[in-house]
């Protein structure tokens, strides 16, 4: 007579021998690989400017390079808002304060770590393909325990936008300029990024247990929670608006180009 | 017109990959085709299914190296010319073909522990808001298909994580229940991340990727848990306020040992009656018991007596 394998529970435990690795037949290779090159171009360009020191502010139009603002070292001249207490030395950013805040809050942002994951780390590079690491302990222990703080840098992320909202307002002082469109553009982003972030959605509300009794918290929820959908799209658009505000700033410093002006 | 197909034949002995060409029509799906090798070229082919309707979550399989539903995957997404790869979900141990024991997932859900009824509130009583039970609804989707639980390559390259980590579908589970508005427990944070393994999920999101019910299970569950999670445990704010306010002398919660709780069931899973090579009949009419195995057990009679029952009352020391 035919019989059945094994019993379920009382038998073997061995998996299906499969010899493949994975068999998939996609190109699931593409989305880490573009990964790996946008990041990895973007920190290239983002530590060239930042250790440049240099084509960072517009005098005639007060605008200042996200990338180095607020600006607190001696080489800042007029872009200074708000002292210089480091000296000037090539090792220390002009944004030496917020730099590290804003690094910690896209390294511990719940999206990055998707992203870094797969296309660095290859933990793993994509659903069902190898982990390309024999050992695995996730999140459990240090060092990345530590990205449990996501919502400090968070929290500082916002004080950085505000300063950022500033450095917008304060060039608007001076007319307008295509250069005050792309600031404002970047700021607004940058606002919808931070806001988006899947800490700001707990903190807003999601920690709640009953909505009903919160009706204010439970709107700001909803709010953030249809931002946050976008939340990985934010973060690539935000990483353009960046380099653009930067590249287009750096050119009018060095006299590339001249700003497109509107009024005045 | 027929189509190339390639299917893992084996058990936990071993086995491999076998070449088919079966005959494809419009509008089939990947379990018609394995039904249709059942019938014609492999009769002995194992394979679980049920309702041919993306609801039962019994079809899970691999098909080119991705996590899904049998049926439903259309023949159409493929190439005309596409070998087409069909393998058992490869997290589980297999039983036979593309059949495997998923009591791993059983396990866990025992584990964890189940709704704690308010106090004072009688059954028939309970009384809910919509916003606030909707985030636990999305949560309720779920067909148990263990499609996440494979994917996640916590356990399925790193099958030493098994007894520390009870992956996506128990974290939602857990999400489901501390978002409840009428669940009295107050340690499920506590309870996720020491007993369940909230902290070894990378946020890798494969398993929102291949949910055929489409649960945003990392946006809408492990994080916001991780977020709570950060507040009980990793927030030095939130702990110095406690302090200060003595916050954490007020509250009555549980003591620590309760955060490892018991199964809420204290019965293991029975298994099926086998015959004395050690393995089940094939036809229920040779076999000394007709259809499957009760869930509770061959050896109950029914009614069971009240001080034999196995439900853990949340309020009474939780002793069985």
């Amino acid at each position: 007579m035919t019989t059945t394998a094994t019993k379920p529970g009382g038998g073997g435990k061995a998996r299906a021998a499969i010899a493949a690795r994975t068999l998939r037949t996609d190109r699931w290779w593409l989305a880490p690989l573009v990964t790996f090159v946008g990041l990895g171009a973007w920190v290239a360009y983002a530590t060239v400017r930042v250790f440049m020191h240099k084509w960072f502010y517009v005098e005639q139009y007060h605008y200042l390079t996200p990338f180095y603002s607020p600006c607190i070292t001696d080489v800042c001249g007029p872009a200074a808002e708000f002292g210089t207490p480091l000296p000037s030395f090539f090792l220390i950013p002009e944004a030496a304060f917020t730099l590290p805040f804003l690094l910690l809050f896209r390294l511990t942002c719940y999206y990055y770590r998707k992203a870094y994951y797969r296309a660095f780390w290859l933990s793993p590079p994509a659903c069902a393909v190898p982990d390309g690491h024999r050992r695995y302990s996730g999140e459990t222990r240090f060092p990345l325990i530590f990205q449990n703080a996501h919502r400090y840098a968070f929290y500082a992320a916002v004080i950085i936008s505000v300063i950022n909202t500033w450095d917008a307002v304060r060039a608007q002082t001076t007319g307008l300029g295509l250069g005050n469109v792309i600031l404002w553009v970047n700021v607004i982003m940058l606002w919808a990024y931070t806001l988006s972030c899947h800490s700001c959605r707990h903190i807003a509300g999601g920690r709640l247990k009953h909505f009903s009794q919160h009706p204010v918290r439970y709107r700001f929820w909803t709010f953030v929670s249809k931002l946050n959908a976008r939340h990985m799209q934010l973060a690539w658009i935000t990483l353009g608006t960046l380099a653009l505000t930067d590249f287009y700033i750096m050119g009018l410093a060095a006299d590339w180009f001249s700003d497109l002006r509107i009024i005045n | 017109m027929k189509r190339h197909f390639r299917v893992w034949r084996g058990d936990a002995g071993g086995g491999d990959l076998r070449d088919f060409e079966v005959e494809v029509n419009e509008g089939e799906v990947v379990l018609d085709i394995i039904h249709r090798l059942q019938a014609t070229q492999a009769p002995d082919l194992a394979c679980r299914w049920n309702c041919k309707a993306g609801k039962c979550g019994s079809c899970s399989m691999e098909i080119n190296g991705k996590p899904r539903l049998g049926c439903m995957t259309r023949m159409s997404t493929f190439a005309e010319n596409e070998l087409i790869t069909i393998t058992p979900i490869r997290t589980f141990p297999v039983i036979r073909d593309l059949v495997t024991d998923v009591s791993f997932n059983y396990e866990k859900a025992r584990e964890t522990p189940a709704f704690a009824p308010p106090s004072g509130v009688a059954p028939g009583d309970y009384r809910m808001q919509q916003v606030d039970v909707e985030r636990s609804q999305e949560f309720r989707k779920c067909i148990e298909c263990f499609l996440c639980q494979n994917t996640c390559h916590v356990i399925r390259d790193h099958d030493e994580n098994k007894p520390a980590f009870s992956g996506p579908r128990s974290f939602i589970r857990a999400a489901e229940l501390d978002m409840h508005p009428l669940d009295s427990r107050s340690d499920r944070k506590e309870y996720a991340q020491a007993s369940q393994g909230l902290g070894y999920c990378n946020i890798t999101k494969c398993c929102t990727e291949v949910c055929p019910e489409h649960i945003q299970i990392t946006d809408n569950a492990i994080i916001p848990m991780k977020e709570r999670v950060v507040d009980r445990r990793y927030d030095p704010l939130v702990w110095l306020g406690r302090k200060i306010l003595r916050r954490d002398q007020l509250e009555t919660r549980p003591a620590p040992s309760s955060v490892a709780a018991p199964p809420s069931s204290a019965r293991l899973p029975a298994s099926a009656a086998v015959g004395p090579d050690g393995h089940m009949d094939i036809a229920e009419l040779t076999a000394p018991l007709q259809g499957g195995p009760s869930p509770f057990g061959d050896d109950l009679t029914f009614p069971i007596a009240p001080e034999e029952l196995l439900y853990n009352h949340p309020d009474k020391g939780n002793k069985p």
